[in-house]
């Protein structure tokens, strides 16, 4: 039931804002449909919480700790993003930049992007979650190009060819898991895919031919993960969408990608007794932090920025679940929620300075805190944040990896820590001359609503202080169930 | 020697086609025969499936048969050419390698792709394994194309004949993937072909040229 009315309100929505087009209060309808699938996604967790796993419509929906923490900060982010960008896209419409036209499909194409992301999360049968994210792509492309400037035509036409195509090879893995799966588990065709049944069976899969299918697997969503070096349409997508597109990619499709990529390495890693699934996410996720954190420094777009950031954050947490055990894949966890939730309101931050100062060249944008505190502390507080400056979670996540590596892995800390390093100075110096630097503009008359942001950026701040101990629990619940180490 | 059921040799002649047509792809620099190609490729692929569901009698893939008659030989292709028409972008310009060198990078990628199938082939139950690695060279083949070409139309029917090949290979390895899957697959090739036409028209609006020269703005920036 919790599971129909999670999936059912944001294809309820893609409909009515589709059909109803340029609706006055489109906007407002969208942040109510959010909600309900907030709520809803709520009403599923406390069902995990209370009953544990669940295996829905025929099986082809399964529920754990893992993913239901991924479905409730979806549907959260997914809240604040609609909240966020009622004013927002608002403004972009009086600006000129958009047409109610292009509005609507906005609208429609939100609440379908959140739907095939819960999906993807949902589904039990690795089929599915193959179709659900590859609609995650279908359903961003045309907002990438909502400006419908050649700079987003051409992110647009990048971002959609090299997913299409990493998402070609995810399917050629699927396929190859199928074919040992069948062979495992009989002439089984219809629930050979499903992930609980290749769960049970993993031991009994033909080694050879999962590693062949987690290379795949891995090159295919890793390409939406943004892992090094498949990233390069991340930094164009999100700089040339809108704002809270920009917010939501970062913030969640790369999540639900990486989920992909776990749940893939789950299974593999049962039939393979052997280290390539780790060392494989290991090696891909440290190579794209350094080379994010040194692609920092070159970046003048504000945006490209903090989306080269969450290339380097993506690689940290690829890197903890290729280490495994327990406490690396805990702090993979908590990395996950954190980076989502404090990168989604640095977009916010950038979005609404990059509106006022009508660019989103970081040279431009000066003196924040003389024309919007709001937005000026906003910024601040949120790249601390991600910069990993204690009390924040960010930094709770980044030490339990840190020091995880130094006992399992002793090579990989320096590298980290300097990556780590050069990745703040390349941050802080950008973001101080935007916040504290000189300017002549004048005190904006009205203090922009930044709840969202402060929301989240309050969240962080309380996981890094003190994690409930129900979420402890949980995360320490999905922790176990990843495995590996 | 020994003989082969007559089943399982229309199949291998189908599986052969399919590889020449990709090497027929790979050489072609009208978008116009590019897309025929295309449409051909998508009929041998019914013309294999529904064999394989008459030798195997399994009857999803019936199914899957019609439907990659219905999508990839008659709308995909139909709509891909009034594209090309409304679009009037009928040749690829010079590919980035001479075809001749083009022909010999693919004849080294069908080398590899079989090397790399050997695993899978060993594995699969199928009586149409051998024809698992044909499927590899195929995605690819078509890889190459897309690399290879500057137009987006081209690289477009490079990303379908890469599904083709992926299809190819589930069918030759296990009877295809089951149905809710499959149709699932369809349905993505369907809309991404949509909002490609959209994305198109977008892309001409800007720059009254679908040649991808234009969108290389960004990485110089970088």
């Amino acid at each position: 039931m919790e599971l129909a009315l999670l999936l059912g309100f944001p294809v309820l929505g893609a409909a009515l804002l589709g059909l109803t087009g340029a609706h006055r209060r489109a906007p407002e309808i969208n942040a109510a449909l959010s909600l309900a699938t907030f709520l809803a996604s709520c009403a599923l967790t406390v069902q995990v919480i209370r009953h544990g796993n669940l295996l829905l419509g025929d099986e082809q929906f399964f529920i754990d700790p893992f993913n239901v923490f991924l479905v409730a900060l979806t549907a959260f982010v997914g809240l604040t993003t609609a909240l966020f960008s009622r004013p927002y896209m608002r403004v972009e419409l009086e600006h000129g930049r958009l047409t109610p036209g292009r509005l609507r499909l906005y609208h429609s194409m939100y609440q379908l992007f959140m739907f095939t992301m819960l999906l993807a999360l949902t589904t039990n049968n690795m089929g599915l979650m193959w179709v659900a994210m590859e609609g995650a792509t279908l359903s961003t492309v045309l907002l990438v190009t909502l400006y419908r400037t050649p700079e987003s035509l051409e992110a647009g036409w990048k971002y959609f060819i090299l997913c299409g195509v990493g998402i070609a090879q995810a399917l050629f893995g699927t396929i190859l898991l199928y074919v040992a799966a069948e062979k495992a588990l009989g002439a089984q065709g219809v629930t050979a895919l499903l992930w609980t049944h290749l769960d049970a069976v993993k031991t009994q899969l033909e080694p050879t031919v999962l590693a062949l299918a987690f290379v795949f697997l891995l090159i295919g969503y890793g390409t939406k993960v943004g892992l090094v070096p498949l990233h390069s349409w991340l930094p164009d997508a999100h700089a040339e969408g809108p704002t809270p597109i920009s917010a939501v990619l970062s913030g969640l499709l790369l999540n639900v990608a990486l989920y992909a990529v776990v749940r893939s390495k789950v299974l593999v890693e049962g039939s393979l007794h052997s280290r390539l699934p780790s060392v494989l996410l290991m090696g891909f996720g440290l190579v794209s932090v350094v080379l994010a954190s040194l692609l920092l420094w070159r970046q003048r777009d504000i945006k490209r920025l903090f989306a080269y950031s969450s290339i380097e954050h993506m690689g940290i947490a690829t890197f903890a679940f290729g280490m495994g055990g327990p406490i690396a894949n805990f702090a993979a966890l908590l990395h996950m929620t954190v980076h989502s939730l404090t990168k989604s309101s640095i977009f916010f931050t950038a979005g609404h300075a990059s509106q006022k100062a009508g660019t989103q060249v970081m040279e431009h944008i000066r003196g924040l805190i003389t024309l919007s505190p709001t937005v000026g502390w906003g910024l601040m507080l949120g790249s601390l944040a991600i910069l990993g400056v204690p009390p924040f979670g960010v930094f709770t996540s980044e030490f339990l990896i840190l020091t995880t590596a130094m006992r399992e892995q002793p090579w990989a800390t320096p590298i980290l820590l300097a990556a780590l390093a050069v990745a703040f100075a390349g941050i802080f110096s950008k973001v101080q001359p935007m916040v504290f630097g000189e300017t002549n503009g004048r005190r904006l008359p009205h203090a922009p609503a930044l709840l969202p942001v402060f929301a989240h950026l309050a969240i962080v701040l309380m996981l890094g202080l003190y994690i409930p101990p129900y979420l402890a629990h949980w995360y320490r619940a999905a922790a176990h169930l990843i495995g590996g180490g | 020697m020994t003989h082969l059921p007559l089943g399982q040799q229309l199949l291998d002649t189908c599986a052969a086609l399919l590889l020449l047509l990709s090497f027929a792809m790979l050489s072609q620099r009208r978008v116009v025969t590019l897309v025929n190609l295309y449409a051909v490729q998508g009929a041998v692929l019914a013309a294999a499936t529904l064999l394989l569901a008459w030798r195997t009698g399994e009857e999803h893939l019936y199914v899957s048969a019609a439907l990659t008659l219905v999508l990839k030989v008659a709308f995909l292709p139909w709509l891909l050419h009034r594209l090309i028409r409304r679009l009037g972008v009928y040749w690829d310009t010079e590919p980035l390698l001479k075809v001749s060198g083009t022909m010999l990078v693919g004849l080294v990628i069908v080398v590899f792709a079989f090397s790399l199938a050997q695993p899978i082939t060993r594995l699969a139950s199928t009586d149409t394994r051998s024809a698992i690695g044909i499927a590899v060279s195929v995605v690819l083949l078509a890889f190459l194309m897309m690399i290879t070409r500057r137009k987006a139309m081209s690289q477009v029917v490079g990303f379908l004949s890469m599904e083709n090949g992926v299809f190819f290979g589930a069918m030759s390895a296990s009877y295809g993937m089951p149905m809710v899957v499959e149709l699932g697959v369809a349905l993505d090739v369907l809309v991404a072909v949509l909002v490609l036409g959209v994305f198109f028209f977008q892309i001409r609006e800007r720059f009254d040229s679908l040649d991808l020269h234009h969108l290389e703005t960004l990485k110089e920036r970088d």
